[in-house]
């Protein structure tokens, strides 16, 4: 009994902090939404996109780690202010869905770019954190977790509380949800649209690079990266488009629910659930709470 | 335009007598190579036939959807079954009820669209499409209990004649992909596509004229999906020609969605034309790859620049021209005309929508 209970804390333990990666990538797409509405579809081909970079500094030109990080968030930047101008200027009066549709395009220019600059192979990124299961906690808890889950959970919670702490309490943050309520109205008096823009599209491609780092550790960076980041859309229907927080939560049931539903009821099917499973859950919360736990109420003017 | 036929105007007649002389008649004498039918046009015509099932709920109904592949893997596998264990259906019959097992799925899938819209609904129907690919790999019975991963499709036998060189098989596609198409644009200008249009741009509007909004999405999403099981079908059976729910992966609904996002949203030619767009676009590109640069260029960097094209031209259309290669096409139309005519009057700008 104690031995099935410890098997589900550890599958339970394993599938959160696998969470935290799904809302890594989440939080990226939150940012963007909550500044600007937009739903930014190409999140996933940013994570490619700036993980492929990194790896490309460090392996292909020798860069030292934190030189092609910098560099790597640099050139996250640099799209952000590529998209700004380029993509979201020019469509500022477009409908939701034509954005969205533009940025689906936008993600293929960035995995096309990413594929033509660094090729194609499956790169290993060795973050120097293993992804074995933690001595310590293996002998004194009996439960097997992988340092690098650790890690991500705690790199997820460093960012979010930054995140959170930006947009409470400092002057960029209080533009940036005047933004986000009525672009119109902020840039009426005198906030820089463009300037937040740029911010919120780099701050985006950072995280991206961060998600993308602890992914890229676990997988190996390659192009299924993009596939994997699709499953942040469920966990923000979850957590809510505009909630920093919900990203976290929605990020810890999907991981949660995924490896349990995986290891309990997987086997009766076959396995590899987890496909969809999120899909699913994803659909009887539309179905129940639209809006997700943590978003605000979807008002639409007639 | 007066109606001269039923409802069809002399301008539709034309239009439909042009089309069928170039495909019946011309194709068959003048292209006489092999690659053209069983690379080129065949799949033309399959996916021509999806894109207009992605149409149909995201162009004319204005609902996001993004799971056409999910529905072609269901009406493949589904010709598949029939034609094993049913044998006495026929090919057109077994192709019928495919199209409706594919329908069936697009009316269980379709309904968190009552609910939702946008991006909400494209991960629901996201669902659809990660849903479907897993059932037919996780069961064995679907696949008939093969352990390659590849089934050889079956002949195409149609009231006992075997159609199985390339050029019998583009005719079996341009049937089918004929009587389709014939019958969505019936559907588009009657009332059916009527109500697809007022949910599309308004739906509560819609829903306060007398729309019924359960029935019209679901009707789009069952409709829609029967497209693309029957499209499935087709392209597993005449040019795949065989079963493998890999070659139904998401990037083939992505792929959908391209063709009905450049061809042009809410055409039915605007699927045509996109689907020949994408389809050609990447022949091109390794031909002057092949031809130019004498393979100097790297397969694998040919197809990443065709993605970053596609991605660009996905951006422009969108910024400058969001209904796409149709509406190109009818411009370009507009101005020869107003060439032609030369009698000074110019031709009336059409609006460009936005929003």
């Amino acid at each position: 009994m104690a031995n099935e209970l410890l098997f589900f804390m550890e599958v339970l333990v394993g599938g959160l902090l696998a969470g935290t990666m799904y809302s890594l990538v989440a939080l990226g797409f939150v940012l963007i939404f909550k500044a600007s509405a937009t739903f930014n579809f190409s999140q996933g081909a940013m994570v490619f996109f700036s993980v492929l970079a990194f790896c490309g500094f460090m392996q292909d030109f020798n860069i030292p780690f934190v030189l092609a990080f910098i560099l790597a968030a640099l050139l996250m930047v640099v799209v952000g202010l590529c998209t700004e101008r380029l993509v979201l200027r020019p469509l500022m009066n477009a409908s939701e869905d034509t954005v969205l549709m533009a940025t689906i395009g936008l993600g293929y220019v960035l995995e096309g770019l990413a594929q033509a600059a660094w090729g194609v192979e499956v790169r290993r990124l060795d973050l120097g954190i293993g992804d074995f299961p933690v001595p310590w906690i293996a002998d004194n808890l009996k439960l097997f977790i992988s340092a690098l889950d650790i890690t991500a959970g705690l790199v997820a919670a460093i960012m979010i509380i930054g995140l959170f702490l930006l947009f409470k309490y400092t002057k960029i943050g209080l533009g940036l949800r005047a933004v986000a309520d009525d672009a119109g109205a902020a840039s009426s008096i005198g906030i820089p649209l463009k300037h937040i823009m740029l911010l919120v599209w780099s701050a985006a491609g950072v995280v991206a690079l961060v998600a993308g780092c602890m992914w890229g550790a676990r997988a190996g960076v390659q192009f299924a990266l993009v596939d994997l980041a699709l499953k942040a859309l469920p966990v923000l229907i979850i957590g809510g488009f505009s909630s920093i927080p919900g990203a976290i939560i929605g990020g810890l049931i999907i991981g949660a629910v995924e490896k349990i539903l995986e290891v309990y009821i997987g086997p009766f099917f076959g396995g590899a659930i987890e496909g969809w499973a999120p899909y699913v859950l994803a659909i009887f919360f539309l179905l129940y709470r639209p809006e997700g736990l943590f978003g605000e109420k979807i008002i639409r003017r007639v | 335009m007066k109606p001269i036929f039923m409802t069809y105007t002399k301008k539709d007649l034309i239009n439909l007598a042009v089309c069928m002389i170039l495909s019946v008649l011309i194709i068959p004498t003048f292209i006489k190579t092999e690659y053209w039918y069983t690379s080129i046009l065949i799949p033309w015509l399959c996916l021509a036939l999806a894109t207009i099932g992605q149409q149909i709920v995201m162009g004319y109904t204005g609902q996001l959807a993004l799971g056409a592949a999910g529905f072609m893997a269901a009406g493949a596998f589904a010709m598949f079954n029939l034609i094993l264990r049913v044998p006495d259906l026929g090919f057109v019959g077994s192709l019928i009820v495919s199209g409706l097992i594919a329908a069936a799925f697009g009316i269980l899938f379709g309904l968190p669209s009552l609910k939702v819209r946008g991006i909400y609904l494209m991960v629901a129907t996201l669902a659809s499409q990660f849903f479907i690919i897993w059932m037919i790999d996780k069961f064995g019975w679907f696949k008939n209990y093969d352990s390659s991963g590849i089934i050889t499709a079956q002949d195409i036998v149609i009231l006992g004649k075997p159609f199985t060189t390339p050029l019998a098989m583009y005719f079996v596609c341009l049937a089918v992909t004929t009587i389709l198409t014939l019958l969505a644009m019936n559907m588009a200008r009657g009332s059916t596509g009527r109500n697809w249009m007022a949910v599309r741009d308004m739906d509560i509007a819609a829903e306060s004229m007398g729309v019924s909004l359960l029935r019209t999405k679901v009707q789009a999403f069952a409709i829609s999906a029967f497209y693309c099981g029957v499209a499935g079908a087709l392209f597993a059976f005449c040019y795949l020609k065989s079963l493998e729910p890999v070659a139904f992966d998401i990037k083939l609904s992505f792929k959908i969605l391209f063709m009905c996002i450049l061809g042009g949203l809410g055409t039915i030619n605007g699927a045509f034309i996109g689907a020949a767009f994408i389809l050609l676009f990447p022949v091109l590109l390794n031909a002057i790859g092949n031809n130019v640069f004498h393979g100097a260029i790297d397969a694998t960097i040919i197809s990443s620049i065709e993605q970053v094209i596609f991605g660009l031209l996905m951006i422009i259309f969108m910024i400058y021209e969001p209904l796409g290669m149709a509406k190109l096409w009818e411009n370009l139309k507009q101005s020869m005309k107003s060439k032609l005519s030369s009698s000074g009057i110019k031709s009336v700008k059409s609006p460009v929508f936005k929003k």
